[in-house]
């Protein structure tokens, strides 16, 4: 391997911008290649749950273009490229026919939406929505249309939910469980954004599953498995991501929820690393933005000489659905202890306290959405 | 006075309007934002935002 080879990262999503941004802020000469299959925008996905609240059209969402970031950034962007293989012991990243030298590779590359297979003839009609050439599709199909359903309630689907009502689009909702984002929400917080959500016009169908989507000539007609019919012009599937772990796999890195690093974003293979939604950061696997944004900070230090752990503070959750604006920070899963719940209406304050009374997670509703920061200040840290 | 935004999220911190849920009163210089303040909308610092032109 040659010392002069690039600084490689494939994914030019937040993680990879985030990282690129903080690598320069303290080198300004080391080669930096991006490898991305999308188009290069710099966004926030966060934001891709916002459009209509905003009033933004999906390139309205973009922060910058990929001329924009090369500039900024001072790096060479490869859009468009599928990566198809690493060669850890060569250093080198396989894109089809070409093989592309790295000093240092980062995966950044994320999560894959979990797509199910459902009988009918109405998939063409059925949209994930993973990042803004997904979302910018979507809106082109719902231009002109009125209903859509979303397949899951999940984070994803709740905050859908509430923009496209904020959109004025009519919205139902299916999903297996009985309550909204179950895993994530204890059962009071998560009524009471049901209610803020039926209040705001959503129609939950849970307990049940679409068995069959059928295109109906205009749209499609759902058949869930309660026997209940539904039409809408379009379907969103929001049931869940999974991190992209298959090529590194195959090269022989350590793959488990996620690809398996350690504290200092370390692969089990020399000089890969990696973070965001694609990683398993010392046992933690977290969608969120505020985890890869420390991870970034950290791995870009490492990535100047400096050798880094990083340190993942109390790690609140920000869902937005504005209907019932809501915040929540599990407690570690199976931490022993019981949630105290003060309910009222939408309004509701659950604190996890562990047995010795301390409180180890919250989840916070309404009005008090805003003690979001006094509580997280009162949950232990992730790492100590 | 000037705004300032989440590069994350694009919430926009206002110094005019302050953001007195958090306690911060309209007037309050980016400066003087206590500096663990997070992104309502967000939750990200202080040091994800970035100063915009005046719109």
């Amino acid at each position: 391997m040659s010392t002069d080879a690039p600084i490689v990262i494939v994914g030019s999503g937040l993680s990879g911008y985030t990282l690129a941004k903080e690598i320069r802020k303290q080198d300004t000469n080391t080669p930096i290649v991006m490898v991305t299959a999308d188009d290069g925008f710099s966004y926030s996905k966060p934001m891709l749950s916002t459009g209509f609240t905003k009033g933004k059209e999906a390139d309205e969402l973009a922060q910058a273009s990929a001329d924009a970031m090369v500039e900024q950034l001072n790096l060479e962007l490869r859009t468009y490229t599928t990566v198809t293989g690493i060669d850890p012991d060569a250093h080198e990243l396989v894109l089809g026919d070409e093989r592309l030298v790295y000093s240092k590779l980062v995966l950044a590359w994320g999560a894959d939406v979990i797509r199910l297979s459902i009988a009918g003839d109405g998939q063409e009609h059925v949209f994930s929505i993973n990042d803004l050439v997904d979302y910018r599709a979507f809106r082109n199909a719902l231009k002109g249309k009125k209903r859509v359903a979303i397949m899951g309630a999940g984070l994803i689907g709740c905050e859908f939910a509430n923009d496209l009502r904020n959109g004025d689009y009519e919205v139902d909702v299916i999903a297996p469980s009985d309550t909204l984002m179950p895993g994530l929400l204890p059962s009071p917080a998560a009524e009471a954004v049901r209610s803020g959500l039926e209040d705001l016009g959503v129609r939950f169908h849970l307990e049940t599953v679409v068995e069959h989507i059928a295109d109906s000539g205009k749209g499609v007609e759902l058949t869930l498995a309660n026997g209940e019919k539904l039409d809408a012009d379009l379907v969103i599937s929001a049931v869940g991501l999974r991190p992209r772990t298959e090529l590194a796999a195959a090269a022989g890195l350590e793959t488990s929820r996620g690809i398996v690093v350690n504290r200092a974003l370390e692969t089990s293979a020399p000089d890969i690393y990696a973070l965001g939604d694609c990683a398993e950061v010392d046992g933690h696997v977290l969608l969120y933005v505020m985890p890869l944004m420390t991870c970034a900070r950290a791995l870009a230090k490492t990535l100047a000489g400096e050798r880094t752990e990083v340190k993942y503070g109390t790690m609140p959750v920000m869902i937005k659905t504005p209907c019932c604006p809501t915040a929540v920070c599990p407690p570690p899963p199976e931490a022993p202890g019981s949630w105290e719940v003060d309910a009222e209406g939408q309004d509701v304050r659950a604190l996890f306290r562990g047995d010795s009374g301390d409180v180890l997670g919250f989840a916070v509703t309404g009005r008090y959405a805003v003690e979001k920061q006094a509580l997280s200040k009162e949950v232990p840290p992730i790492h100590d | 006075m000037k705004k300032w935004q989440c590069v994350v999220c694009g919430f926009i911190y206002d110094e005019a309007e302050g953001w007195p849920d958090d306690g911060i009163a309209p007037g309050t210089a980016w400066e003087d934002v206590p500096e663990d303040w997070e992104c309502p909308d967000c939750g990200v610092g202080k040091e994800d935002f970035e100063m915009i032109e005046i719109g």
